[in-house]
C-alpha cells in the first residue's frame, strides 16, 4: 500500500510538469497581450512596447518559462501583473469561497442523491422511481444559471430569506457563512445530484439482481439492512468514483455559479485573469488545478479499498 | 455498522445546526458606520492612475488621491490643492502654492517635491502632460508649499493640462511613489485625497474598500465635477464588484447594495419597478462611440471609402443599439463631444443629412475598391463595443463591400489592433470603441481626431493639416480662438474621416432612495453621497 501510494505520488511530478509546460505553451501562442490591456484605450503602440519590456514579455519563451519554473519550484507563483499582488495570495484569498461552495454542494448532492438513487432502485418502475428519473432529467437539463435566478428571485427578492449574492468568510460565524452558501449550493448541486442519482440507481439495481442479495432476502433479513448493509455498500465503488470525479469538476467548473452569485473563487479568478491575459494568474491556478485533480483521483483509488477488501494494492 | 455511522452523521448535523442557531442568536450588533455598498462599472486591477488608463482605476484615484487643480461643470480649471497660484506676464512663469493642511494618508504632509515629482511622471505618460513637457523648462520647489513652473515659451493650456479631468489624471502620489518608472505600477496607493484605500481588505475581483479620510481639509465651495469641497458623508465605502447585471439588479432590488453606477438599459424598466430606487442619469456628457478605420492598410487607407462609410452612418441605430432608448443618448454630429465647448454642427450635415446609398456607392466605385476583405474586429465582451460593430457590419454588406465580422474577446481586441499587418496577415479594417465624454472634448485629449500616421493612436491617419490645426489650437491665445481652430479641424475631418462618431450615449445609475448627495458629472464621484 505505502509502495503504491509513493509510485502514485512520483508519478504526478511528470504530469504536473507537462501541465505547466503546456499551459506556459498554449498563454504564448495565445493571441492577446497584458501590456494593451493596461496601456488601455489611448495608448499608441511605443506606449505598449515599454511596459512590454517593464514586465519582461520581450523576453524569449525559454528565458520566462525558466524563470517561472524556478520560482515554481521556490513555491513562489510570480506576481499577479495587473494587481502587483503574489498569486499566492491570490488564489489563497479565492480557495475558501470555492471549497466551501464544493463542500457545500458535495453534502447537498450526496445526501439527496444516494437516498434518491436507493429508493429509484427499489421501488424500480413504480411512481416514486419515475419521479427519480423525472428529477434526474431535469437536473441534467437546466442550467445552472436559469436555476441560479429562480432561486435568487424567489428566495432572495419574494421571500427575502436568504441573500442575492456574496460570500462571507467562515471566521465571521457559521450561520453567515452558511446562508450565503445555500442557495448556490442548491443551484450547483442539481446537476451532480441527478447524476449520482443515476449512477446510484443504475448500481443498485445491478446489485439488488445479484444471488447474495437474493441470499440475504432468503434468510430473512429486513428489507433495511438488505438494502443498507448488503446492496449499497457493494455499489459504492461505482458511486464514489463518480462522486470523487464530481469533487473535481465541482472545484473547476464553479464559474457560472461564481458569477451569477458574485462569489469571489478560483473559478472567478480564472476567468478575469484570461480575460486581462493575466499570466501568472492563469498558470498559477491551472498548476492547482492539475495538483487537486491528481489528489482527488489518488484519493479515490484509496477509498476503494474501504468498500471493497478484495482491492489490493 | 451503517447504523451507527448515520447516528453520527445526523448528530453532527444537529450539534452543527445549535451552533449556528447560537452564532446567529449571540451575533454582536454591528457598529452604528455608515457604510456605502456601490457597485462600480469595473473591477479595480490596478492601483497606479498613472500606469494604466483603466477608467476603474482613475475612479479609485479620485477617491484617494487629490489634484492641484480641477474643472467644474463649465470647463472652467479651478484651484483644488491650491491655495492660489500667479502667471508672470510674459507667460513664462507660473508659482504655485499648496493650500494650508494638506497630509498623505500615512501622515506627512504634502509638499512641492510631491507635487512636481507627481506631474513629472504623469507627463511622461499622458498626450496632454507631453504636449506641457515639451514646454517646461524647470520645476522648482521654492519651499514645501510653493513651487515654481518656467515654460521656454508661453502656453496658453498649462492649466488645463493640469486640471485634465479623465484618463491620466495629474494626480498627486507622496515623492517616494512618484519617482517610479511611468511604465511601472507604484506599489501602494497613499494618497492624500477623501478617503483611504485599505488594502488588507481588497479582495480583487471582488471588493475594494474605502474609508473616510479625517484629517482630509476640504474646500469651502460646493462641489462642481472634481471642483469644489470633497466633503465626505458616510464613514465607509464598499465597492462591490458584481459581474452578472442581472445578480446587480437582484442585490439592488433586496437593498444589499445602495447603488449600482451603470445599469444596462434593458434592466432600467425592472428597477423603475421597485418605488425604493432611483433610476437617472447622472452624467452630463455621456460618452461617445466611434467607428475606427486602419488607415494604412487598404480599403480604409482610401478616403474616398471612408467618405462612403459616412455617408451612410445612421447615429440613430448605434444610439439606440447601445443606449436602449432614446432618453439615454442624443445625435451628436461633431467630432468633439457634444456639450462641451469644443463642439459644433460645422459640416454636421455630414452625419445629420439624408443617407444617401447611391452616393456612397459612387464613392465606393470612385475609390477603385476591387473586392478587397474587410475585417471588423469586435468584442463580445463589451456590449458597446459589439453593438456597433454589429450595425456597422451590416452597413457595409448594404453597400456589397467583402465584410466580415470576427469577434473575440477585448483581451484580444486591442492586441490585435495595434497590428499594422495586411488583414491576410492577422491585420484588421474597422474597430470600435467608446470615451467618456471629457477624453474626446477637445483637440488636447481626442487621440482619434489625429493626423500623425504611425505614431498616432491604433488606425494612424494621416493628415498633416489636421496636424497643423491641431498645434494652432495649442497655440491660440483665447477660447473663441480655440474654438476657431477645433471648427476647422473638425471641417477637415469631414474630408479625411479620421473617424466616425456614432452617438452620444448615458448609462443610467440606480441607487437606494436612502442615498442622496449624487454629483451630477462624467465621473462618479462618492464625496457628498449621503446614506440615510
Amino acid at each position: 500500500m505505502l509502495s503504491y501510494l509513493i509510485r502514485r505520488i512520483l508519478a504526478t511530478i511528470p504530469v504536473i510538469g507537462m501541465v505547466a509546460f503546456f499551459v506556459f505553451s498554449l498563454l504564448y501562442i495565445t493571441p492577446g497581450d497584458p501590456a494593451a490591456v493596461i496601456a488601455g484605450d489611448i495608448a499608441t503602440n511605443e506606449d505598449i512596447e515599454r511596459i512590454r519590456e517593464k514586465l519582461g514579455l520581450d523576453q524569449p519563451f525559454f528565458t520566462r518559462f525558466g524563470t517561472w519554473a524556478w520560482g515554481v519550484l521556490q513555491g513562489d507563483l510570480g506576481i499577479s501583473i495587473f494587481t502587483n499582488l503574489p498569486v499566492t495570495r491570490l488564489i489563497a484569498q479565492r480557495v475558501e469561497p470555492t471549497l466551501s461552495l464544493a463542500i457545500c454542494t458535495l453534502i447537498v448532492s450526496v445526501l439527496v442523491a444516494v437516498p434518491l438513487g436507493v429508493i429509484g432502485a427499489w421501488k424500480v418502475g413504480k411512481f416514486v422511481d419515475r419521479l427519480v428519473m423525472l428529477f434526474s432529467v431535469l437536473g441534467f437539463s437546466v442550467p445552472v444559471f436559469v436555476l441560479a435566478y429562480v432561486l435568487i428571485y424567489v428566495f432572495a427578492i419574494q421571500l427575502d430569506w436568504l441573500p442575492v449574492q456574496g460570500y462571507t468568510p467562515i471566521r465571521e460565524g457559521f450561520w453567515p457563512w452558511l446562508r450565503q452558501l445555500i442557495l448556490p449550493s442548491i443551484a450547483l448541486g442539481t446537476i451532480y445530484i441527478a447524476l449520482i442519482a443515476r449512477i446510484t440507481r443504475a448500481t443498485m439495481l445491478d446489485v439488488l439482481a445479484q444471488d447474495y442479495v437474493r441470499t440475504a432476502h432468503a434468510k430473512g433479513l429486513a428489507p433495511n439492512a438488505v438494502l443498507m448493509q448488503h446492496a449499497l455498500k457493494n455499489a459504492a465503488v461505482p458511486i464514489v468514483t463518480v462522486i470523487g470525479i464530481g469533487i473535481a469538476l465541482l472545484i473547476s467548473g464553479v464559474v457560472v455559479t461564481e458569477s451569477v452569485f458574485a462569489i469571489p473563487g478560483i473559478g472567478r479568478l480564472t476567468v478575469d485573469a484570461i480575460l486581462r491575459r493575466d499570466y501568472p494568474i492563469i498558470q498559477g491556478v491551472i498548476l492547482l488545478f492539475s495538483v487537486l485533480y491528481v489528489v482527488v483521483n489518488l484519493l479515490v483509488d484509496l477509498s476503494y479499498r474501504l468498500f471493497d477488501p478484495r482491492i489490493q494494492y | 455498522m451503517m447504523t451507527a455511522k448515520f447516528r453520527g452523521l445526523l448528530s453532527a448535523l444537529l450539534v452543527a445546526t445549535a451552533f449556528a442557531c447560537s452564532a446567529l442568536l449571540s451575533a454582536p450588533a454591528m457598529a452604528q458606520q455608515k457604510t456605502l455598498k456601490f457597485v462600480p462599472e469595473a473591477d479595480l486591477r490596478s492601483l497606479d492612475p498613472i500606469w494604466t488608463t483603466a477608467y476603474i482605476t482613475r475612479n479609485h484615484g479620485y477617491m484617494v488621491y487629490d489634484t492641484l487643480f480641477s474643472v467644474n461643470d463649465k470647463f472652467e480649471p479651478k484651484p483644488q490643492m491650491l491655495e492660489k497660484y500667479e502667471m508672470s506676464s510674459d507667460g513664462l512663469t507660473y508659482t504655485f502654492t499648496l493650500r494650508d493642511g494638506l497630509k498623505f494618508h500615512d501622515g506627512q504632509a504634502v509638499r512641492s517635491a510631491d507635487a512636481i515629482a507627481s506631474i513629472q511622471r504623469w507627463a511622461k505618460r499622458d498626450p496632454f502632460g507631453q504636449k506641457l513637457d515639451e514646454v517646461v523648462d524647470s520645476w522648482t520647489a521654492t519651499n514645501d508649499k510653493v513651487f515654481v513652473l518656467k515654460l521656454k515659451r508661453p502656453f496658453a493650456l498649462t492649466i488645463d493640462a493640469l486640471s485634465k479631468p479623465s484618463s491620466n489624471v495629474p494626480f498627486i502620489m507622496p515623492e517616494r511613489l512618484a519617482k517610479t518608472d511611468p511604465f511601472q505600477q507604484v506599489t501602494d496607493a497613499t494618497g492624500s485625497g477623501p478617503f483611504k484605500f485599505v488594502k488588507d481588505e481588497w479582495v480583487p475581483g471582488n471588493k475594494v474598500v474605502y474609508v473616510k479620510n479625517t484629517d482630509y481639509v476640504a474646500r469651502k465651495e460646493p462641489p462642481s465635477w472634481a471642483s469644489g469641497g470633497k466633503v465626505v458623508k458616510v464613514d465607509r465605502v464598499e465597492w462591490i464588484y458584481i459581474p452578472d447585471s442581472a445578480t446587480a439588479a437582484a442585490a439592488l432590488n433586496s437593498g444589499e447594495v445602495d447603488w449600482w453606477q451603470q445599469v444596462p438599459p434593458d434592466l432600467v424598466p425592472l428597477l423603475t419597478k421597485n418605488k425604493d430606487i432611483k433610476v437617472e442619469n447622472t452624467d452630463p456628457l455621456g460618452a461617445m462611440g466611434i467607428i475606427r478605420f486602419n488607415h494604412l492598410q487598404p480599403p480604409f487607407n482610401n478616403e474616398k471609402l471612408r467618405q462612403a462609410v459616412l455617408a451612410v452612418v445612421n447615429q440613430e441605430d448605434y444610439m439606440l443599439a447601445i443606449a436602449g432608448d432614446a432618453k439615454n443618448g442624443k445625435l451628436c454630429p461633431s467630432f468633439f463631444t457634444c456639450g462641451s465647448p469644443m463642439s459644433s454642427t460645422v459640416g454636421s450635415e455630414a452625419l445629420t443629412g439624408k443617407r444617401d446609398f447611391a452616393k456612397a456607392k459612387q464613392l465606393i466605385k470612385d475609390s477603385g475598391y476591387k473586392g478587397e476583405k474587410i475585417i471588423v474586429i469586435s468584442a463580445t465582451d463589451q456590449p458597446i463595443v459589439h453593438a456597433q460593430g454589429l450595425i456597422t457590419t451590416e452597413l457595409l454588406r448594404k453597400l456589397d463591400l467583402n465584410v466580415e465580422l470576427q469577434a473575440s474577446d477585448w483581451g484580444t481586441l486591442i492586441t490585435r489592433r495595434s497590428s499594422k499587418e495586411p488583414v491576410e496577415k492577422g491585420g484588421w479594417s474597422i474597430f470600435h470603441t467608446w470615451w467618456v465624454g471629457p477624453d474626446v472634448a477637445t483637440p488636447a485629449t481626442n487621440a482619434p481626431m489625429r493626423g500623425s500616421a504611425e505614431k498616432g493612436w491604433f488606425g494612424w491617419s494621416k493628415d498633416e493639416k489636421l496636424e497643423e490645426l491641431r498645434d494652432g489650437w495649442f497655440n491660440a491665445k483665447s477660447e473663441d480662438e480655440q474654438k476657431k481652430f477645433a471648427q476647422e479641424m473638425q471641417k477637415r475631418g469631414w474630408e479625411v474621416v479620421p473617424f466616425v462618431p456614432t452617438a452620444q450615449f448615458i448609462v443610467p445609475t440606480a441607487y437606494r432612495s436612502n442615498i442622496s448627495g449624487l454629483l451630477i458629472s462624467p465621473i462618479a464621484f462618492l464625496w457628498n453621497v449621503e446614506k440615510k
